[in-house]
């Protein structure tokens, strides 16, 4: 518990802010505009003594709140690592001396952002307090693994592995999966040239001889409820009663369903036998194998002598008919079965039809072998397959030769490549697609698999094409429910080598959330955030706006309608925060207030002085570190932004733009992620909401009879480290193109 | 030859590329192409006239079971052993050396295309130079300058006159050359050897037909 509390700031004289800045000069506002009358200067804050000078006023003069004049919060953060303190850090490298040119007419403006950002680092200290972490959660250590295939399998290998119980739910009579099906499978190690053992056996007995995993067959999950570290996974069982078991994370691996090739009557499917899918072909090759023979024609059981591979067929659809990707595992997959030919009989051909080959990982030389073996590759794109007798005819474009009406007659099989289709459970957006065109032709599943207890839907959200939830740059395995991770093809489409290293992720993320949420602290991507959400409930107006709004439903509502927080779920966003109206959410560390009192703690010139000031509430990121690296580069920017990083666009309230405006900012930059389809918002739909929100902030501006330039928001990738400068320069000279706000000085 | 719907059926079956496996210099290379188009791409000569297809097209045409167009086509004929493909082909292929090989195992079919000039000048310069065991340039230039025809011959002479005179001041050219060409020292023992490869080489090929 904070005894009482008592501040002091640090400036920093190192890395050349002390010959750049006026150290006296910046030591006067913290005293007097900032009021803290415990300022110490040092030569060089990080080193061992600058850190020890500061851990001694913790430890011997009872401070409690520190502000550190010095680089930004992104740097040093080992040296400035005080845990048992609130701690405001004022960026003056980066966010001063490095972008800004060192002459003699630069150095007014200059000397006053760093007194501005002095001055922003006091507001925010005093209206901090440290966090403290809520013990009070769950702090169960099994893991629930949906899903029994290779990548279900392997996840509770990991997970038992590393010393955590695991309950393996199967809706199958078996474990294996698809891959049990397979005769034998790509290979995923040197040299790369052979089909090789499908190796579901070994993982079986592997399952069933370790006492850390529990198996059900045949079963169900029946409910999920809860939040990490303590999710309550009804599964209904054999018997047909339903067995309860706690576990403190969930990783759903319940994999894919291959494309329907009824849907392509035209590659002959279902009017002759001898045209299969790939499924059809490991089932031939497995029958002939156990009979000890070669792989037969379905329709007399004569031997194939001539073999024929039609890739992609119904995947990388641009007509909107099937699917529009690939799949990415059935080009090596097509060539893997042309070996079961060609390593029996060399005279069979095996001609494989594709438009691009695709072999991801080491398939290139996996397809290189099959090019040794005499396996053809023929590049073109086939029309039709007619059946005929018991032969096929397959009619193809051959696009090196440009010739439509290329084929190949008498093939005794035709094997058609048609990917796969992700088992995710109910699609919980489905109402919000249904207007669309038959394009979008995710199909309204009703089954659902996980049948979660969130007010928001009973299975995890779903991306493109009906797969599941995940940030696909910067955390795959990450859904929008927290402490559940999605891996293997449910999540896109792959092969046994990428589900297994897919699988291996997902388990640790598991793992970490599950740990995390024992000890009441975020799960990625602020892992190690000890602050949560409180509300001020005498305030609230019951208006659910955090309920809905919340990326990842942690809130419900109690009896009254008053919001009900699933502490472990909380993702710790802010984006509640920033919906709310009446602004009685906060952290402890990050408020409306500790953000608005920044805001107006900087120093506005007046009207006629030509300095206008911009804020940018920038992303911490991705825009924050982009404007840190820009400054690396000796970037020059403009002297009149003031630049505070927030959580996520999402926790943006408007009443800071509102407020900055009326204190006689000229204008509001917004940055923050990708929003859309492909997002890149760490929150999911954070910035998304912002945007939406900030769409809504062009009245407010006609309102104040200001110009709508005055706040744009900005989609900036971490990457876009020449480009933040440049945005920001171009508003500053709008800015003066417009002309200095009106409302300075009220 | 066999007749067009047989060889329609022969289409995109393995035949001809079996064959070509097995009859023509580094033709076993012909199913490891990928298709990429790199060859044809750095190929200097390709664009130019006489280029009916370019390498990775015939190598296509190969697997394609066109066997007729591939035989006749000329454009092996046009490859100038530049090297640029083998070079940068990245599944490896010797393609300088498959195309001549495609070249010498189309002409010793006889089909190869008739007064294909490259054709012509190959036969003139082995000819030539089997005889004494050296290239006798004067004999080999005017050899080329009267293919077609005793006119045609002058015309040609006399447009490059300019060069011969030059070749005569420089002393790189002598006209007695024409009377009394001079050999290398042991002209019999370079006919044994040939003849000796000759021999070596018909009867590889036998084997591989067999
Ligand atoms: S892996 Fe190959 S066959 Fe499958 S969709 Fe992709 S390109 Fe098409
Ligand atoms: S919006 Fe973000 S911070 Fe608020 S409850 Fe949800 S996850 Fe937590
Ligand atoms: S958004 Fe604010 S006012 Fe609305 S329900 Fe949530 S806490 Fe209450
Ligand atoms: S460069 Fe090589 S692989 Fe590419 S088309 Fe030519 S021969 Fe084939």
């Amino acid at each position: 518990m904070a005894v009482e509390k008592k501040v002091a700031a640090y400036i920093c004289q190192g890395c050349g802010l002390g010959e750049r800045l006026d150290t006296a000069a910046l030591v006067d506002v913290v005293k007097k505009e900032g009021k803290i009358q415990q300022v110490k200067p040092h030569p060089f804050l990080c080193s061992n003594a600058g850190v020890a000078m500061i851990q001694n006023d913790i430890d011997n003069e009872g401070v409690s709140h520190i502000m550190i004049g010095a680089c930004s919060r992104r740097s040093k953060t080992d040296a400035f690592n005080f845990p048992e303190v609130a701690m405001a850090r004022a960026n003056l490298r980066e966010g001063v001396i490095w972008i800004r040119p060192d002459t003699e007419e630069a150095r007014e403006t200059t000397q006053e952002m760093a007194e501005d950002y002095l001055r922003m680092g006091c507001a925010e200290i005093k209206t901090m307090r440290q966090p403290e972490g809520n013990p009070n959660t769950g702090t169960s250590r099994t893991l629930l693994v949906v899903g029994g295939g290779i990548t279900g399998m392997t996840a509770a290998l990991e997970a038992a592995k590393t010393g955590y119980p695991v309950v393996l739910v199967e809706k199958s009579g078996q474990l294996g999966g698809w891959a049990a099906k397979l005769y034998k499978r790509v290979p995923s190690h040197e040299p790369y040239k052979a089909p090789v053992d499908n190796g579901v056996a070994d993982m079986v007995s592997a399952i069933e001889a370790d006492p850390n995993i529990k198996v059900y067959l045949n079963a169900t999950i029946a409910k999920t409820s809860g939040a990490p570290g303590r999710f309550q996974a009804e599964i209904a069982t054999e018997s047909g009663s339903t067995v309860t078991e706690d576990v403190g994370a969930i990783v759903q691996a319940t994999g894919f369903a291959l494309y329907d090739a009824n849907k392509l009557p035209e590659f002959g499917y279902g009017k002759s036998p001898n045209v299969v899918d790939q499924g059809g072909l490991e089932q031939l090759a497995r029958e002939a194998a156990e009979r000890g023979g070669p792989i037969l024609r379905p329709s007399d059981g004569q031997p194939v002598k001539s073999v024929v591979f039609v890739q992609c067929a119904g995947q990388r659809d641009a007509s909107g008919t099937h699917l529009a990707y690939c799949s990415g595992h059935c080009c090596n997959t097509s060539i893997k079965q042309a070996m079961y030919f060609k390593d029996v009989n060399a005279d069979i051909d095996t001609t494989v039809l594709y438009t691009d080959l695709r072999t991801p990982g080491n398939g290139e030389d996996f397809y290189r072998s099959g090019q040794e073996k005499g396996v053809i590759f023929t590049k073109g794109k086939v029309s039709s397959v007619e059946p005929a007798g018991n032969t096929c005819k397959v009619n193809f474009h051959d696009l090196i030769l440009d010739d439509q009406h290329a084929c190949i007659e008498n093939a005794d099989l035709v094997v058609l490549a048609t990917g796969q289709v992700p088992n995710s459970g109910v699609n919980i957006d489905f109402k919000a697609v249904e207007g669309e065109e038959a394009a979008a032709e995710v199909e309204k599943k009703t089954i659902s698999i996980l049948n979660l207890d969130y007010r928001q839907g009973k299975d995890v959200p779903q991306l493109k094409y009906g797969f599941t939830d995940s940030h696909f740059i910067c955390f795959p395995y990450e859904t929008r429910r927290t402490g559940i991770y999605t891996a293997g093809p449910v999540r896109r489409p792959m092969d046994i080598a990428q589900a297994r290293e897919d699988a291996t992720g997902a388990t640790l993320k598991a793992i970490q959330a599950l740990e995390n949420a024992a000890i009441g602290s975020a799960a990625h991507p602020r892992s190690g955030d000890l602050s949560y959400p409180s509300v001020r409930m005498e305030g609230c107006t019951q208006c659910k706006r955090c309920t809905v709004e919340c990326p990842f439903g942690a809130i419900d509502e109690d009896a009254k309608g008053y919001p009900l927080m699933n502490e472990s779920r909380c993702r710790r966003c802010g984006t509640c925060m920033g919906a709310c109206p009446v602004r009685v959410i906060s952290f402890e560390n990050y408020s409306v207030d500790t953000v608005g009192s920044q805001i107006k703690a900087v120093s506005i010139p007046d009207e006629f002085s030509e300095k206008p000031r911009i804020l940018v509430l920038a992303c911490e990121n991705d825009a924050y570190p982009a404007m840190d690296m820009a400054a690396m580069n000796r970037t020059e920017a403009s002297a009149f932004v003031r630049v505070v990083p927030v959580r996520c666009l999402g926790s943006v309230n408007t009443i800071w733009i509102t407020d900055a405006l009326n204190s006689g900012y000229d204008g509001v930059m917004l940055m923050g992620c990708k929003h859309g389809d492909e997002y890149q918002c760490h929150f999911v739909k954070g910035s998304e909401l912002a945007n939406y929100r900030m769409s809504k902030i062009d009245d407010t501006l006609k309102g104040f009879n200001l110009e709508t330039d005055r706040v744009q928001t900005y989609e900036v990738a971490i990457t876009d480290i020449d480009r933040v400068p440049k945005l920001i320069n171009d508003f500053e000279k709008r800015m003066f193109e417009i002309g200095m706000s009106p409302f300075k000085g009220f | 030859m066999s007749n067009s719907s047989s060889q329609a059926a022969a289409r995109y079956n393995n035949n001809f590329l079996k064959e070509v496996e097995a009859m023509v210099e580094e033709g076993n290379w012909v199913k490891m192409c990928m298709q990429c188009g790199v060859c044809s791409g750095s190929c200097p000569t390709n664009f130019q006239a006489g280029w009916d297809h370019p390498p990775q097209e015939i190598f296509m045409m190969i697997r394609a079971g066109k066997r007729e167009e591939v035989l006749t086509s000329q454009s092996m004929w046009m490859c100038t052993s530049c090297y640029n493909c083998i070079v940068r082909c990245p599944r490896k292929l010797p393609i300088t050396h498959i195309m001549h090989g495609l070249a010498n195992y189309a002409h010793r079919l006889g089909i190869a295309p008739k007064n294909q000039p490259t054709r012509h000048f190959a036969k003139l310069f082995w000819n030539n130079c089997i005889q004494t065991g050296r290239v006798n340039e004067l004999k080999l230039s005017l050899g080329l300058y009267f293919r077609d025809g005793f006119k045609q011959g002058i015309i040609n002479g006399l447009a490059m006159k300019d060069v011969g005179l030059g070749l005569l001041k420089a002393k790189r050219l002598n006209p007695f050359e024409l009377f009394k060409p001079h050999g290398c020292k042991d002209q019999k023992g370079i006919h044994a050897m040939l003849k000796k490869a000759h021999e070596i080489e018909e009867r590889r090929k036998a084997i591989k037909t067999a």
